[in-house]
C-alpha cells in the first residue's frame, strides 16, 4: 500500500480515527477493570483493618494521617475496649528507604520489649530521647517522632469516638492547635466498628 | 532469520537502550531501589515498547508524515494508560511502587525513538521483534542496576538476603546511590567492551 | 510563610533532579555550557509553570466528566501542543527570546519534569510542607518552584562540567559515566538539605 499524502484532510482524518479508536478502547478496558480496581483498593483497606485489630471481635480501628520525614503517611491502628494497641499497619508512606521506612515493622517487634509498642496503652508515648519509654529507630528520630504522634492521635480519635464526644469537636481542637488532622474510616464504617463492639458488650 | 535475530539481539547487546544509548535515564535511576521493582519497570516498559512498535509498524502507511509524531504519541500514551488500567486492578502492590514512573513510560525517549526510528519503516515482525530486544535491554539493565544497588545497600537480592543488613551502605539505596552505581556499572561494560 | 517554604522544599529539600529523578535526560544532555543551561531552565521554568495550571484545569474537568483515565493521553497532547504554541507566539512576539529559547522547546515535550510534575499536582500528591493545602495556587507556586529547582542542578552541574572538561579523566570513565559520577556527588550535597523543611 502506498503511504498517504500529507493532505490536510488526511491529516485531520488520521488523527481524528486514532484519537477515536484509542479513546475507545481505554474507555472499554477502563469499564472492565473499573470494579476491580476498586474492590482492590477495598481489600487493602480491609486487610489493614483485619491485621491491626489481630483477631480481636472487639477491636477498633483508626486511621491517623501525620507528616513525616519526606512526606505525609497514613497509619492503620488497632485498639482493643481498653485502648491498647492490638497492632498497626503503615497504609502509605515516603520516609527514607532503609531508615524511617522500618517504621513498618521496628515498632512491633516483640522481641525488643524498648521498641516494641504492641499491648501498651497509647495516648502518651514518646521516644527514649524526648524522655519517653519507646525506642526510635536508629538514625530517624524524626520519623520515628511521627509515627509516635500518629499513634497517638489515632488514640485521641479513639477515644472521642469511644465517648460519643463527637469526632467533629475533637477535630476542630486539633484544627486550633495546628496539627493534621486524624482521619478515620468514613462515619458509617466508624458506626459500624461501635454497634458491633456495643453488640460484643451486650452479650 | 539470521535478520530477525539480529533486531533482537541489537538491543539486548550493541544498541542497549540504557548502557550504550543512554536513555530513559529517569525510570532507570528512580525505580531501581531494588532487583524487584527495576524489573517490573522494565517489563512495563517492554509491554509498552512491543504494543506501540506492532500498532504504529501496522499503521506507519496510514499516518500521513506531517502529523506521525502527534499520531504516534497517541498511540504510545493509550498502551500506557492501558498498562496503568491493568497494573491497578491486578498488581496493585506493584503499581504503588512504581507510582508515578508508570504514566511517565509516555515520555520515555526510547518507546517514541523506536517508533520514530524503526517501527516507522520496518515490517510488523521486525518491529515486534525490535521491541523484544529493546525491551530486554532495557529489562536487563533496570534489573542488573536494581540488584546491585540491593546488594550494595540492603545485603540482600532479589529480597533474599546475602549478607547481613548492618553491613550495607544505605546510600546505595538512595538518590546519590543511583548516580553512582550506575556511573561504575557504565565504566565497567565500557571496559569489557574494549577488550 | 508557608509559601516559602514550598520555595524551600521544592528547591533543595526535594530536589526534582536529584532527588526526584525527574528530568535526568535534559539534566545530562544539556550540561555541557552554563550559558545553554540557563537558556534550559528558562524555558522549563516558562513552560512547566504554564503546563501545570493548564492540566490543573483541565483535570477538574476529566473529574467531573469521570474521564480520569484519559489523563496520561491529554495531558502529554496538551503539553506538546503548549510548547509549539509557545514556540509559534514567541517567534512573533519577541524574536529575541525566541532566540534564546527556541532551540530549547522541542525538546522540552519529551522533558518528563513537565509531564511529571502535571501529574503530581492535579492528583494532588506533589509534595508539600507542613501546613500547606493543596490548590491551585500552591500547586501553581509548587510548579514554579520546582522549575527553579531543576535551573538551579542544572546550572551547578553544568558549571562543575565546564570545570571538569579541563581535567584528565581516565578513558572508560569519559562522557556519561564521569558525569554521572558528578551528578551523584552533587545529590549527595543536596542530601543534606534533607528534614530542613
Amino acid at each position: 500500500m502506498k503511504k498517504l499524502e500529507s493532505t490536510f484532510l488526511n491529516m485531520v482524518l488520521s488523527l481524528v480515527i486514532i484519537s477515536v479508536v484509542a479513546a475507545g478502547a481505554l474507555a472499554g478496558v477502563y469499564l472492565l477493570t473499573k470494579a476491580n480496581i476498586e474492590a482492590q483498593k477495598k481489600a487493602k483497606q480491609e486487610a489493614a483493618k483485619m491485621a491491626v485489630i489481630a483477631g480481636h471481635e472487639d477491636g477498633t480501628a483508626v486511621e491517623a494521617v501525620v507528616d513525616g520525614f519526606g512526606g505525609q503517611f497514613r497509619i492503620m491502628v488497632g485498639f482493643d475496649a481498653e485502648g491498647n494497641i492490638l497492632g498497626y499497619e503503615v497504609l502509605e508512606h515516603q520516609e527514607t528507604p532503609g531508615l524511617g521506612s522500618h517504621m513498618t515493622h521496628w515498632f512491633k517487634n516483640a522481641d525488643k520489649p524498648n521498641q516494641n509498642i504492641i499491648g501498651r496503652k497509647a495516648g502518651s508515648l514518646t521516644v527514649s530521647k524526648d524522655g519517653g519509654d519507646v525506642d526510635a529507630i536508629t538514625a530517624a528520630t524524626i520519623s520515628s517522632r511521627a509515627f509516635l504522634k500518629a499513634i497517638n492521635q489515632a488514640y485521641a480519635d479513639f477515644h472521642g469516638v469511644e465517648a460519643h464526644t463527637g469526632a467533629s469537636q475533637l477535630n476542630k481542637e486539633e484544627a486550633e492547635e495546628d496539627v493534621i488532622i486524624i482521619e478515620a474510616y468514613g462515619e458509617a464504617d466508624r458506626t459500624n466498628a461501635m454497634s458491633k463492639e456495643t453488640e460484643v458488650n451486650h452479650e | 532469520m539470521s535478520n530477525g535475530l539480529k533486531t533482537l539481539m541489537n538491543g539486548i547487546l550493541k544498541e542497549n537502550p540504557t548502557f550504550v544509548l543512554v536513555l530513559g535515564m529517569c525510570p532507570t535511576l528512580a525505580t531501581t531501589t531494588s532487583a524487584i521493582n527495576g524489573m517490573s519497570m522494565g517489563l512495563a516498559t517492554m509491554f509498552v515498547l512491543i504494543c506501540s512498535n506492532v500498532v504504529i509498524s501496522l499503521l506507519k502507511n496510514l499516518i500521513p508524515d506531517k502529523v506521525r509524531i502527534p499520531a504516534f504519541i497517541v498511540v504510545i500514551a493509550t498502551f500506557v494508560t492501558l498498562v496503568q488500567l491493568l497494573m491497578q486492578a491486578y498488581l496493585p502492590a506493584i503499581y504503588d511502587v512504581l507510582g508515578l514512573f508508570i504514566p511517565l513510560i509516555v515520555v520515555n525517549c526510547i518507546v517514541l525513538g523506536r517508533a520514530e526510528a524503526f517501527a516507522a519503516k520496518n515490517s510488523v515482525g521486525l518491529s515486534a521483534l525490535d521491541g523484544i530486544g529493546m525491551g530486554l535491554g532495557f529489562t536487563l539493565a533496570l534489573t542488573l542496576l536494581g540488584a546491585v544497588r540491593e546488594l550494595l545497600g540492603t545485603g540482600s537480592c532479589f529480597g533474599l538476603p546475602v549478607f547481613p543488613e548492618n553491613y550495607g551502605a544505605l546510600v546505595f539505596v538512595l538518590a546519590p546511590g543511583a548516580f553512582i552505581a550506575l556511573a561504575y556499572l557504565m565504566v565497567i561494560i565500557n571496559k569489557l567492551q574494549k577488550k | 510563610m508557608v509559601y516559602f517554604l514550598i520555595f524551600i522544599s521544592a528547591i533543595f529539600v526535594n530536589n526534582i533532579v536529584l532527588s526526584q529523578f525527574l528530568g535526568i535526560c535534559p539534566f545530562l544532555g544539556v550540561s555541557k555550557k552554563i550559558d545553554t543551561a540557563m537558556g534550559m531552565s528558562a524555558a522549563v521554568i516558562f513552560v512547566l509553570t504554564l503546563a501545570t495550571v493548564v492540566t490543573y484545569l483541565l483535570q477538574m474537568l476529566l473529574i467531573k466528566w469521570g474521564l480520569e483515565f484519559l489523563q496520561t493521553i491529554l495531558f502529554i497532547l496538551i503539553i506538546a501542543a503548549l510548547v509549539q504554541m509557545i514556540e509559534i507566539i514567541l517567534k512573533k512576539i519577541s524574536p529575541a527570546l525566541y532566540q534564546a529559547l527556541g532551540v530549547f522547546l522541542p525538546l522540552i515535550t519529551t522533558n518528563c519534569c513537565i509531564l511529571g510534575v502535571a501529574i503530581l499536582v492535579a492528583n494532588g500528591t506533589e509534595k508539600l510542607p507542613m501546613g500547606a493545602e493543596h490548590g491551585m495556587l500552591t500547586g501553581t507556586l509548587f510548579a514554579f518552584a520546582t522549575a527553579v529547582g531543576f535551573g538551579l542542578a542544572l546550572v551547578l552541574f553544568a558549571g562543575i562540567r565546564e570545570q571538569l572538561s579541563m581535567n584528565k579523566v581516565p578513558e572508560a570513565m569519559k562522557g556519561t559515566p564521569i558525569a554521572l559520577l558528578t551528578a551523584g556527588l552533587l545529590a549527595m550535597a543536596f542530601m543534606g538539605f534533607s528534614g530542613v523543611v
